[in-house]
């Protein structure tokens, strides 16, 4: 049984950076990676923004090395990349050292692909290697195998928006039971047209920048990004005497059981899993220093996330800002990639500022952190909530 | 560490496995090469306006889901643990399809929304009105074991008392296509009957909701604990009996020990192997048991095994239709459950009667 859940490796790759480096100069000085749509040929270009990886499909599948002839999705690929980057980062040299698992989580999964090929399938023999790819499980599979992960324990996740979350929380799980030594937790989606039309029809995507906790803010933008953490047992930590970048201190997960996408008035779910971590943690709120809000700007995520964090803190309520407006919304991955964030906030003491926001939301007074603030921070809260009432937080500290 | 039970068990599949006073008895013997589940009465269980709007998958997961909590004798669970491989999969495929076919115009949300991979599990949350841990696993051959695996693990720490988890899928036309194509289903149509004697590749596909409440606290309707599950992403075939072993070790089991083996053969020549070598290897002398003649092949077809295993348990008997050799066991005690799809995703589940 290890007690504490220390992470000793992180990688990431988004619209704001290709690597953690690049992702953290990104958002302290305030630079956010959403543009129009350029990779996937959509009816709706003009009408919606993302927050878009430049790199091809080709020039990833060049810097992991693979054999052209491969049947990686852009999922897949983006989750190799920052997969490898957290085991570097980890400095681990020999994966099978220790009994290592690998949870990852993906809502999109192959559907590139499969919508590209979805009839031309019967016809081309040369595309149906991505037919085995479209579940959800494929990419997971494959990043396993690029790490160098094998007989062990590989699971996938799908919560949609909160998966990444909750790929940290089994992790941290499965650490503190003693079922794995060390696990790399995290997530990957790629933008697919699917998604585009999805949230589309749900209208709730903005046709500008989105614009978090703003009074009139007009919804959100999609994005694609991958992340992964390296949880390890505090045996492991000790033995090879590891530098550790921050802990799992606590986690909670809860349905909100209103709605299948929309979330309750008073975000019930999401105060449950506020609640719920900071008892795993054995914290009270006044130990939260910063929340790394989900905040994707949509008219009603924004209003129930903010009365749940009012009726969790009350009238002590944290600094908070939401980083969408940097990456849009990543859905399965938004919980790695903030995880990411939440941690590089701890490293450097630094709370990111709320970009794109305007005018103060006439529901309640609490107000998004609008500068770079410097600040010494213990214990930050990063929160992710999603379709199908899947509420999940998790928080960080720089102590075990 | 507390002691993890089967407190109750639910089957929608391709028998009449949603009557619970019968075992497998008035079976029926499909010729096809995917066969769907066989409906429960859907109306004593959801309003028909409610129901005519639900992906099939969600209904037969609202039903399963129902049955399990009432025999458990429940209001409520703590949480809801899902697996699915594939998810809601007719709606993935009708919004797909109108999306290219219209050149993304006149879509309408419903099917998106049902799309998600947890939408079974956000609607079993909504219609238990159940506030707890909501999971949902998505990977391949594996998803139900992980769903086993999270609740395992929470129940044993005493974090929650009572689990719903399930394995759904649902077949969809369009990817049945596409499986097809690339020969991971069977040409010509087997009987139910003569599925082992087919010597052919691929798989006859199914579909099926199956659901079970966990528990720590024993009770009267306990099928059977839960002693472990272990899962590998890869495993060499020629590694499985040797795995097998190490796991019944771990636990404090041998060979010998095991009553029964319950094997995921789902007659693909170029896969079974697994099996044999195991079956062999291992269980030369232990009563062997098969089961996806009767489910068909999904993602999520082990958690058929998993109910076929707690009843076998419960009841103290095995159906004649599931008998994969000769042998017999005086009383079966301890059931091991082994799993793997296409070669990868292997698993095993250990089962004891309590």
């Amino acid at each position: 049984m290890s007690k504490g859940v220390a992470i000793t490796g992180m990688g990431i790759i988004s619209a704001i950076g290709n690597n953690v480096a690049e992702n953290y100069q990104s958002l302290i000085e305030g630079r956010k990676g959403i543009s129009r749509v350029s990779k996937i040929k959509t009816n709706h270009v003009n009408d919606i923004m993302v927050g878009e990886i430049a790199f091809t499909n080709e020039e990833l599948i060049a810097q992991i090395g693979l054999n052209p002839d491969n049947s990686f999705t852009r999922t897949a690929l983006l989750g190799c990349l920052a997969a490898k980057e957290a085991v570097n980062n980890a400095g681990i040299d020999n994966i099978t050292a220790y009994n290592t698992g690998l949870i990852s989580s993906t809502s999109v999964g192959g559907m590139d692909m499969t919508e590209q090929y979805y009839y031309e399938s019967f016809e081309n023999e040369a595309v149906q290697k991505y037919i085995e790819s479209h579940h959800a499980g494929d990419s997971t599979q494959k990043i396993a195998q690029q790490l160098g992960i094998d007989k062990s324990l590989v699971t996938t996740i799908s919560t949609a928006c909160s998966s990444a979350a909750n790929a940290i929380m089994l992790g941290a799980r499965l650490i503190k039971s003693g079922e794995l030594d060390r696990v790399v937790v995290g997530g990957a989606d790629c933008l697919s047209k699917f998604t585009i039309n999805g949230f589309k029809t749900l209208m709730i995507l903005s046709d500008t920048y989105n614009t978090p906790f703003d009074e009139n803010r007009k919804g959100l933008n999609l994005g694609e990004a991958a992340a992964y953490l390296v949880l390890e047992s505090d045996a492991i930590v000790q033995k090879e005497n590891k530098a550790v970048l921050a802990y799992v201190k606590g986690y909670g997960n809860a349905n909100d059981a209103f709605h299948q996408t929309a979330s309750s008035e008073n975000g019930d779910g999401a105060t449950l899993a506020m609640q719920k971590a900071l008892k795993v943690a054995g914290y009270t709120p006044e130990n939260i220093d910063y929340i790394n809000a989900h905040g994707t700007a949509t008219g009603n995520n924004d209003l129930s996330e903010g009365r749940a964090i009012i009726r969790v803190f009350e009238d002590r309520v944290p600094d908070f800002s939401s980083t969408k407006a940097y990456t849009g919304h990543t859905l399965a991955a938004a919980g790695a990639i903030e995880a990411v964030y939440s941690i590089l906030a701890l490293q450097n003491d630094v709370i990111y500022p709320n970009l794109n926001f305007k005018t103060q939301m006439k529901e309640f007074d609490i107000r998004p952190q609008l500068e770079v603030k410097k600040k010494t921070l213990n214990a930050v809260m990063s929160n992710s909530f999603g379709f199908g009432g899947n509420c999940s937080t998790v928080i960080f500290s720089k102590e075990s | 560490m507390k002691k993890v039970y089967i407190n109750s068990i639910a089957s929608i599949s391709a028998q009449k496995t949603f009557d619970q006073a019968e075992f497998l008895t008035d079976l029926i013997d499909h010729e096809a090469i995917v066969i769907p589940v066989v409906n429960p009465n859907y109306k004593a269980f959801i309003p028909p306006a409610a129901a005519r709007r639900m992906a099939k998958g969600i209904k037969m997961s609202i039903v399963a889901s129902k049955m399990a909590v009432q025999e458990a004798g429940l209001e409520q669970v703590d949480a809801i643990i899902t697996g699915t491989g594939m998810g809601c999969l007719r709606d993935s495929e009708k919004f797909l399809s109108n999306l290219i076919d219209n050149d993304e115009q006149y879509l309408t949300p419903t099917s998106f929304i049902q799309s998600t991979h947890n939408t079974v599990g956000g609607q079993v949350a909504l219609e238990l009105k159940c506030k707890g841990y909501n999971f949902t696993y998505v990977h391949s051959s594996n998803s139900f074991e992980s769903a086993l695996l999270d609740a395992k693990l929470q129940l044993a720490s005493g974090e929650e008392d009572d689990i719903l988890v399930g394995g759904i899928d649902e077949i969809g036309d369009h990817t049945f296509k596409l499986q097809e194509l690339v020969g991971h289903v069977k040409r010509e149509a087997v009987k139910t009957s003569e599925l082992l004697k087919s010597k052919t590749s691929g798989a006859v596909f199914g579909e099926g909701a199956n659901f079970f409440v966990l528990s720590n606290k024993k009770q009267a309707s306990s099928y059977a604990e839960l002693i472990a599950v272990k899962m590998f992403n890869t495993l060499p075939k020629i590694s499985v009996p040797e795995t097998a072993t190490a796991f019944l070790a771990n636990n404090g089991f041998s060979a010998e020990d095991i009553d029964l083996v319950v094997l995921g053969y789902n007659g693909d020549v170029d896969y079974d192997s697994c099996y044999d070598v195991l079956s062999h290897e291992l269980f030369n002398d232990t009563q062997q048991a098969y089961y996806k003649h009767l489910s068909g092949e999904f993602n999520t077809a082990s958690s058929f095994g998993f109910w076929l295993a707690s009843k076998v348990l419960k009841l103290q008997s095995l159906p004649e239709v599931v008998k994969l050799n000769d042998i017999k066991s005086s009383g079966f005690k301890t059931v091991l459950l082994y799993n793997q799809y296409r070669g990868e995703n292997h698993s095993f589940t250990l089962l004891k009667t309590c």
